[in-house]
């Protein structure tokens, strides 16, 4: 079974995000930037299935920029075996981008494919979703467990209320949650390696895909700050400051 | 015109909290109001949603293939209805639910999706958090059908009696054929649902270990609270997935939240901040947790919390 695994190039999640003072969205020149967390999960799924016998090939993608080829890399060094960038400079919205995702997986035919749940940067917490439904595929969304079997995958997924496991029909989607796995880090050997692994660069007019956003962004501010509150020295002066000036005991 | 459809929270037992806050995002909008309650054996959840001020209609889809709450099931039914219906807006509260649901049923319109809205600008354009709540995009929908998922903290649930809309069976239902559903192992506990709780008690890695929770709970009983968890506390083992609050956990926003060895990660803070009252508990007093604290209370857990527990 053929593995195709999506990645995103986001801005690291220890950055501190500063919103750009016109308001057009936040500071993303001279950050550093990283594989989208939750996507680095998805990888290593991948390739603990293709350890364990169960996948074939793991072919990542990812669209973005020039600069997402190194978070091909990443993902090569960690163990994926090719990559494709379709190369698209300008904003990339969920819609888009999981119809790139369709065209890829028709041409590529995987038995699974395996996103993270959502994007630290836009948090939609969609692609997946709609990757599945425009394909006419089944979907486990937030897993925590991936147990593929003959024309069937077992999903556990991270819901409300606790675990839910639904059994799909292969081929399907599925998207991770945080503990799923964790990823490991690619050594330096590898990642040599991965220098050599293809590359392949399409673009979206090649693959008859409209990546025009469908939601503009009128405007990013900052949230409103909380103001700071105060020290107390003691469990009796907490419990007055709750009843008598917060009231909420 | 504005006709919105909301996709109700399932559940055979009642209307749920989530049900109530997205309806108050939907007022917010203006126009008519329709409610979609799915499930098997969900005849009385429909009548207690016909009792929801300003919904002027319940549809409600009762069949065995929408028992689970199966995205492949569901979703299908949905744009049936929002074809049929002439809907402009479909929203669905941002329940693990509605953000497997929704995105599959806005693809299916081949229209973007606009996630977890906090804010209502105008019938097209919304407010949503990015970047873990680090920053507030506000953001117009260019498509024809507007599909949102609504985060619950950030509206007002509207009343569940004072309406009386009319019930209107749908059917066209089907099995996609696609997933089936095998088991659950649902968390039980007799406290309040965290997304509903008036008062959170949470813990964090500095708890050590999941018995010591038990003093977490002894204080939650004497104050009628839920229990949370930060995602070290999760990731460690110490409780199950369901008391994380944060970023990709729960987002709550009780009246009163009190932190306990929680060193206060940006991801959990995305989760909480918007409580009204926030307290932390916490032996290292460079903790971030203090930055957004209202009372804080530098001290050793295992002897603040039980101390606490005996004056409150």
């Amino acid at each position: 079974m053929k593995i195709l695994v999506a990645v995103k190039r986001v801005v690291d999640y220890n950055v501190k995000v500063r919103v750009k003072a016109d308001g057009t969205g936040v500071e993303t020149a001279n950050v550093k930037m990283s594989m989208n967390p939750f996507d680095e999960i998805a990888v290593e799924e991948a390739v603990r299935l293709k350890e364990a016998g169960k996948a074939t090939e793991i072919v990542v993608v990812s669209v973005g920029p020039t600069q997402a080829q190194e978070t091909l890399r990443t993902a090569l060094a960690m163990g994926a075996d090719r990559a494709i960038l379709v190369q698209h400079d300008g904003e990339t919205q969920s819609l888009g981008v999981a119809k790139a995702l369709k065209a890829l997986a028709e041409k590529e035919q995987p038995g699974l494919v395996i996103l993270g749940k959502q994007a630290i940067d836009d948090d939609a917490n969609q692609t997946g979703q709609m990757l599945a439904a425009l394909l006419g595929w089944a979907q486990g969304t937030f897993a925590s467990k991936v147990v593929p079997a003959e024309g069937t995958v077992a999903v556990t997924r991270e819901i409300d209320g606790g675990l839910e496991t639904v059994e799909l029909k292969l081929p399907a989607v599925v998207t991770t949650d945080l503990r799923l796995n964790e990823p490991r880090y690619a050594s330096l050997p590898n990642i040599m390696k991965a220098k050599k692994k293809p590359l392949e660069v399409v673009d979206a007019v090649g693959l008859g895909v409209d990546l025009t956003p469908r939601l503009k962004t009128l405007k990013v501010v900052e949230p409103a700050k909380r103001a700071g509150g105060i020290k107390v020295g003691s469990v009796e002066e907490l419990v007055a400051k709750l009843k008598t000036e917060a009231r909420v005991i | 015109m504005t006709t919105i459809l909301v996709i109700a929270e399932p559940s055979a037992e009642g209307v749920k909290a989530p049900t109530l806050t997205t309806l108050g995002a939907a007022a917010k909008l203006g126009g008519a109001v329709h409610v979609l309650v799915l499930g098997q054996g969900v005849a009385g959840v429909a009548d207690a949603t016909a009792k929801i001020a300003g919904v002027a209609k319940v549809l409600v889809a009762d069949a065995a293939e929408l028992a689970h709450g199966l995205a492949e099931n569901v979703a299908p039914l949905v744009v049936g209805l929002v074809k049929s219906g002439g809907y402009s807006h479909v929203l669905a509260p941002s329940t693990t639910f509605g953000k497997n649901v929704a995105p599959r049923v806005a693809a299916l319109l081949d229209v973007a999706q606009i996630s977890d809205i906090t804010g209502v600008e105008s019938p097209d354009t919304f407010t949503r958090p990015i970047y873990a709540g680090n920053a507030i995009a506000t953001v117009q929908s260019l498509d024809p059908v507007k599909v949102a998922t609504v985060r619950g903290t950030a509206f007002e649930a509207v009343q569940a009696t004072g309406g009386s809309a009319a019930v209107e069976a749908v059917s066209g239902a089907a099995d996609a054929g696609l997933s089936t559903f095998v088991g659950n192992e649902v968390s039980k506990s007799e406290r309040p649902e965290l997304t509903s709780a008036r008062v959170i008690v949470s813990g964090g890695r500095g708890m050590q270990s999941g018995d010591n929770f038990h003093l977490l709970e002894a204080l939650a009983d004497k104050l009628g609270a839920a229990v949370g968890a930060s995602r070290a506390a999760v990731d460690a083992g110490f409780v199950p997935n369901d008391y994380q609050v944060g970023q990709t956990g729960k987002i709550v926003a009780p009246e009163l939240y009190i932190a306990v060895g929680i060193s206060g990660a940006i991801q959990h803070l995305a989760g909480m901040k918007d409580s009204k009252v926030i307290v932390a508990i916490n032996k290292d007093e460079e903790a971030p947790i203090f930055q957004i604290a209202d009372y804080g209370l530098v001290a050793d857990l295992f002897k603040a919390v039980p101390e606490l527990t005996g004056q409150v």
